[in-house]
């Protein structure tokens, strides 16, 4: 890595925005990667536009973060020039493709929660993250409704598409507990009205998941243990392996533009 | 004093003017004021600043959009022109102005149900083929060829079409 990292000044709403910006943009690159390898040619395009609209509300919430630290980095900075320990993504986000099941219920994960964070953030105080919510949550809700409709297919399909699902909600089902948690500096911006409590959502998502899973054919986990550490920049190891090909053209060629 | 206001507002509506023909590059049939797109145009002596917002957070469109204005404006006179993009209030279909409705479903897509709600997300969607006008149609992938669109299927005149999604 030729270039060297950049320090962002971490105050509580720069931290709030990095998490979210992280956790669209390490998905939306995860689903990039499908494109050309999808199992039908609407599904690689489908695959590749929520990327697109992933990285697009990546791109807002770094240019908010940048713009809240007040500093000169701005969105290419923060996504192309901060290393693995500074990213603030939650784990779920970062986990490999696997197979195709693998992929629905990462998303299936993800959107359930991200439909529901993102319409109630669109009441937030702060007018910026309001308008980022705003589009974001439509958009999460036909992310959601994709991911569903593949889950209820491949959980009521076949033998083998069953038993995919199954490993994979197994094998996902820890990661997900991140995605709920707070630490001090969130919860001063909950009570401030700028940022909504993720905790209180938890009820829902389980309602939504379980609706589909359950029509679906499949089974939720009832072990309750969660995996954390993506939000305080400790994770797995595939994270590392994705920034490597993320950053790899700005990190050879600083600064590079099109 | 009147006469500067007059030569302001007849600036500000050439600047417009020149702002409003950009032509979306993914749609060509539509103007960014059809899209809604295009908010605001501010002319203070010589500078014009044009103020526009994003449809879909990742629409690639919006950077040639941005270039195809300046470029606009500069043909127009305007030698320093710039383009600022708003976030607040977030975009909708339903700024689709009834003009461009009609040029979208004249080229063969079909536009957005008005009024975007959830009902309309997420309830059964009727939408007919804007080659027969049959309503025997049926969705055959959530996203289509750009972000804005999905892709439907006529199972009457068995022709495939464009849906400019409610969002």
């Amino acid at each position: 890595m030729a270039t060297a990292n950049i320090q962002v000044s971490e105050t509580p709403l720069v931290l709030y925005a990095l998490r979210r910006a992280d956790d669209a943009l390490i998905l939306g690159h995860r689903l990039s990667e499908w494109c050309g390898h999808a199992p039908m040619l609407e599904e690689d395009m489908a695959l590749s536009n929520i990327a697109l609209d992933l990285i697009g509300q990546a791109r807002e919430l770094y240019t908010f973060a940048a713009r809240t630290e007040g500093k000169d980095n701005d969105e290419d900075k923060l996504a192309y020039l901060r290393d693995v320990r500074q990213y603030r993504n939650v784990l779920l986000v970062e986990q490999p493709n696997g197979d195709f099941a693998q992929t629905m219920v990462r998303q299936l994960f993800y959107s359930a929660f991200a439909d529901l964070y993102w319409r109630a953030m669109v009441n937030s105080g702060d007018t910026t993250l309001a308008a980022i919510a705003a589009r974001s949550e439509k958009e999460s809700a036909y992310h959601l409704r994709h991911a569903s409709e593949w889950i209820i297919r491949l959980g009521d399909g076949t033998d083998e598409s069953h038993a995919r699902a199954q490993n994979a909600i197994e094998h996902l089902w820890a990661f997900t507990g991140e995605m709920f948690a707070v630490d001090d500096g969130e919860r001063a911006l909950i009570h401030a009205g700028i940022a909504i409590d993720p905790g209180t959502l938890r009820g829902r998502w389980l309602t939504t998941l379980s609706e589909i899973i359950g029509e679906a054919t499949l089974q939720l986990p009832q072990n309750d243990w969660m995996q954390q550490g993506g939000r305080s920049g400790r994770h797995s190891e595939h994270l590392g392996h994705l920034l490597s090909e993320l950053q790899s053209m700005q990190r050879t060629f600083p600064g590079l533009a099109w | 004093m009147v006469t500067v206001l007059d030569r302001n507002s007849e600036l500000r509506r050439r600047a417009w003017d020149a702002a409003a023909s950009v032509i979306d590059p993914e749609i060509p049939v539509l103007t960014i004021a059809d899209l809604g797109v295009l908010r605001d145009v501010v002319v203070e002596e010589d500078r014009v600043e044009v103020v526009i917002t994003p449809t879909y957070s990742g629409c690639p469109a919006m950077n040639m959009i941005a270039l195809e204005i300046e470029v606009a404006l500069e043909r127009a006179g305007f030698r320093h022109a710039k383009v600022r993009t708003v976030l607040s209030p977030a975009w909708t279909t339903d700024w689709m102005s009834e003009e461009g409705r009609r040029k979208l479903r004249a080229y063969g897509i079909v536009p957005p149900q008005a009024a975007s709600s959830r009902r309309a997300l997420f309830g059964e969607q009727a939408v007919a083929c804007p080659q027969c006008g049959s309503d025997k149609t049926e969705l055959l992938s959530e996203f289509g060829s750009t972000s804005c669109k999905a892709l439907w299927r006529c199972t009457a005149c068995r022709e495939p079409f464009d849906y400019f999604k409610c969002h």
